[in-house]
This record gives C-alpha cells, structure tokens and sequence, in this order.
C-alpha cells in the first residue's frame, strides 16, 4: 500500500503520533476531508478495515454492529423514546402499501417476483454491473425489471418506489451486508469516485461528509449527535418524524448536502449510486435492518 | 404514541437548522455592538458558533470545538484570532470550523463584531 503520494499534498499531513491501523484512514483523506482529487488507491479492504479500527476506538465498548442503529447506538437518552416509538412502527404502513404494489401484474402479467423471487434480496444490492459499467442498486433494479415487462419507470423521488423498496428491505432484514469487493478497474473506480465524494469539502460552509460523520462522530453539534457512517446505509428506506413520511438514503444524502450550502445530486444519480457503493462496501459485516426511524 | 410523538417531534423541530445558510437575520437586531457582535455568533443562521462551541450563557452549545473563553489571553494579537475565523483551515488544514471570511458567511463588519465580542469572553 502507498500511503501519502497524493499529487497535491495540501491535505495530507497526519499528526506524528497516529497509530498505525489509522495511517490508512489519514491517507485515504477519510478522516480528514480532501481538497481536491484523491488517487485511486485499490484497497477498498483496507479502508474498511481502517474505518472499523477507527470508530472502535473511537466508541470504544460499543460492537460496530451497534451503529445499524445510527445515534441510537450511544445516545441513550435518544434510544428509551426511539424504542418506544417502534411499538407502533410509523413505516408499517408503507411497509403495506409496499406489499401490494409488489403483487400487483406488471402489463405482460408477470409480477415483481419475476424479477425478486420472494422479495427478500436486498443484500444483493448495491452491486457492480461489469457489462454495462455502473453500479446497480436497489431502486434502479426495480426500474429495469418494469421495463423488462412492459411498464414505465417510476420516479426516483416518488411515493411508489420508495413503499416497495420498503417492502423489499423489511423482508430482507437480518442478511448481512456483504457487497463483493471491487477488483475490475471500472468498479474500483466507482468505488474511488464515491470515497473521494465522501472526503471532498463542499458548500460554502466547507464540509466534507467525513468531516461530521467520521472526524465529529460522537460529538454534538448544538444538541445533535452525529452519527457514525458505519451503518448508515443498513436501514432504508427510513422514516424520518420530519419528512412525515419514508425516504430513501439518497433522499437523506442530498439534505446532508443541502444542510452545507452544497449543490444536491438527484436520487439515483451516479454520484449518489457511487457514493452508496463505497459506504455499503465499508459496511460489509453489518445487518440489514429497515426500514428504521429516525428524527 | 402521540405523547412519545411530540416528545421527539420537540427536539427535532428545535434542531432542524442545526445548520443553515445565512439567509434571514434575526429581527430587531441589538443596537449595542458587543450585543450585535454575540447576536451574530449566537444567531444560527448567522455564525451559529454555538453549534460547535461553548460560549458565554448561549444555550445547548455543541461540543465539536473547544469552549470559547479567555480569548484575550488566548489571542493577545487580534488579527490572530480574526484570522481563525476568517479560515480557519489555514492554521489547521483538516479543521471543521467553517471558513467564515473566505467563504462570505459572515461580512467583514459581521466578523469584526464578532471579534470584539469574543475579546469579552
Ligand atoms: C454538518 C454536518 C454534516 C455533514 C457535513 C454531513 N452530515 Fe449526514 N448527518 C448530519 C446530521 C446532524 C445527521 C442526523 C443525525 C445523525 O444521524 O448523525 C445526519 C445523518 C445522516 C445520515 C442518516 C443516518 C441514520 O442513522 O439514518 C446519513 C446516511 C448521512 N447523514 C450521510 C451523509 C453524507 C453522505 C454526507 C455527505 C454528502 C453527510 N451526511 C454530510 C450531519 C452532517
Ligand atoms: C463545525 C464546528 C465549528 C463551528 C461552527 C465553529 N467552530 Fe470555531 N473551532 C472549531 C474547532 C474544531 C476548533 C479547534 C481548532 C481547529 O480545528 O481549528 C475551533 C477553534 C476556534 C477558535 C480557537 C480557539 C482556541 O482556543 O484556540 C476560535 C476563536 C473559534 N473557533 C471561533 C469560532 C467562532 C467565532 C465561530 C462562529 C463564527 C466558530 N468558531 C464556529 C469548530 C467550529
């Protein structure tokens, strides 16, 4: 592994006392958000590894699997009123809804279990398409097996979509997070692109993600508490108390964007595709559990 | 249900803006400049320093940054501590304080007021 050959150095000087398990954090500019363009280091394991030994250290007595659960991992306070609240789950009902659009026919007659079996496959998203070079997730999978049996596609931030994805994510809960590592060119370059998204500052207050979700994770800004990235794409689609409503994660990608005066991506771009790659390969290990709720 | 609802929905509402772009000013602003200068770094749509730091009796500060006080004998020299603020990458490059000056989050006369108000602290 090379470490520190960045072309524009502006960025990468670790402090001296870094343990070894880290350097790799600090030279990937995860830790710390990069300027401008990172290499493409092919060491996805790496990073993953990287990430782990970081947020151990960081939460230590907390079991990485712990972070499925976003905040409620160590806001305790947080998580008594957040149980409670999965008493009556508020995504149940698109859960529902979620269901019958799974059975209804498409126009040739065949139904989404055509394409999904019985529905419980959400592990098997993201994945990197070879043949046609992109990244295939969940939700562009449902749209490619519509027009595989003659029906329109449907809107990305629509109602639709989202209620059958939650379908799909609640009977799959439990599977294990186990995106296959990118080795192919192409796929490591998908890869690289959504971890350079991830470290890159943006918007005029000059945020990387990283910078709350990795460097601030734990801490408090005013009273909330920032979540590790471990786990943030274990649980979608969620709902949020403030959409009303559930949503997908690239719905939640680009509020985080917005949040930061930074230009958002649409859902299902392949910035958001990529960047949902990257964060589920570093996940790999953690179980799938949406949808969720959260604030 | 509906208890736990709003018991959540409270907080969640107070925190909506943790950050938000300067586009409204607070009403009425103080016509003190010391008053204007803590108005401006208290202010969320404005500095929202409260966001990562603590200062002075501002509520439910965040703890990403350190407590702001004694800055004067921390920053005996002025534009030393004007200069943090006005970006704050040049003394740390991978620091998360927003870069106030260079990105035009805050004017000049903005962050001079804050400056003068800090050097209370
Ligand atoms: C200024 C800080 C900040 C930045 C920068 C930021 N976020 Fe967030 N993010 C938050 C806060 C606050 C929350 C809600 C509390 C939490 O879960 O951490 C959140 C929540 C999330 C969640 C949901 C977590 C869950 O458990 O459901 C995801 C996913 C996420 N952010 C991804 C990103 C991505 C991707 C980026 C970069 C585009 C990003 N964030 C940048 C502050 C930030
Ligand atoms: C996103 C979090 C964040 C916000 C918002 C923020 N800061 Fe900071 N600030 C930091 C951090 C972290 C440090 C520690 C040094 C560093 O990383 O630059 C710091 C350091 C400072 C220091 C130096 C303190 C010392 O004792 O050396 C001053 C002064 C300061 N900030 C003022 C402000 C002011 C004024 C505002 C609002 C206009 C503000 N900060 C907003 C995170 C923040």
């Amino acid at each position: 592994m090379s470490i520190n050959t960045k072309s524009n150095g502006s960025v990468s000087k670790a402090p001296g006392s870094v343990i070894a398990g880290f350097v790799t954090l600090f030279s990937y500019g995860l830790l710390y958000g990069l300027a401008s363009s990172a290499p493409a280091y092919a060491e996805p394991e790496a990073d993953r590894q990287a990430m782990r030994a970081h947020y151990e250290k960081r939460f230590s007595g907390i079991p990485i699997e712990a972070h499925k659960d976003g905040v409620y991992a160590f806001d305790e306070d947080a998580r008594e009123q957040w149980l409670e609240l999965e008493d009556f789950p508020p995504y149940e009902i698109a859960v529902d809804e979620g269901e019958e659009f799974f059975n209804i026919p498409l126009a040739d007659g065949a139904t989404y279990s055509d394409c999904f079996g019985d529905g419980a496959i959400k592990s098997q998203y993201p994945y990197f398409d070879e043949e046609r070079s992109e990244v295939i997730t969940l939700e562009l999978a449902i749209n490619d097996c519509r027009r595989q049996h003659g029906e329109e596609p449907l809107p990305y931030n629509g109602a639709e979509i989202v209620r059958l994805s939650a379908y799909i994510a609640f009977l799959s809960r439990g599977q294990i997070i186990a995106v296959a590592e990118p080795v192919s060119e192409p796929a490591l370059a998908a890869y690289n692109d959504g971890k350079r998204f991830y470290s890159s500052r943006r918007g005029q207050l000059n945020f990387a993600c990283s910078s709350c979700h990795v460097q601030l994770a734990g801490k408090r800004l005013r009273s909330e508490r920032l979540s590790a990235s471990l786990g943030h794409v274990s649980h979608w689609p969620t709902y949020r108390l403030k959409w009303q409503d559930v949503g997908s994660l690239h719905r939640r990608f680009a509020r985080c964007n917005k949040q930061v005066g930074a230009e958002p991506f649409a859902q299902q771009s392949p910035e958001y595709r990529n960047l949902e790659y990257f964060l589920t390969y570093i996940s790999n290990g953690l179980p799938l559990n949406g949808p969720a709720i959260r604030k | 249900m509906k208890k736990l609802l709003s018991g959540l929905l409270l907080p969640c509402l107070l925190f909506i803006s943790t950050f938000a772009i300067p586009t409204v000013r607070a009403e009425n602003p103080p016509t003190n400049d010391l008053e204007r200068g803590k108005a401006i770094a208290f202010d969320r749509n404005a500095g929202n320093c409260l966001a990562c730091h603590a200062i002075d009796d501002g509520e439910l500060p965040g703890n990403s940054g350190p407590p702001l006080m004694q800055m004067a004998l921390r920053f005996p020299d002025r534009d030393v501590l004007r200069a943090q603020i006005w970006d704050a990458t040049v003394r740390n490059p991978n620091t998360v304080m927003p870069p106030y000056g260079k990105h035009k989050i805050l004017s000049d006369e903005e962050l001079d007021l804050v400056v003068d108000y800090l050097l209370t602290l």
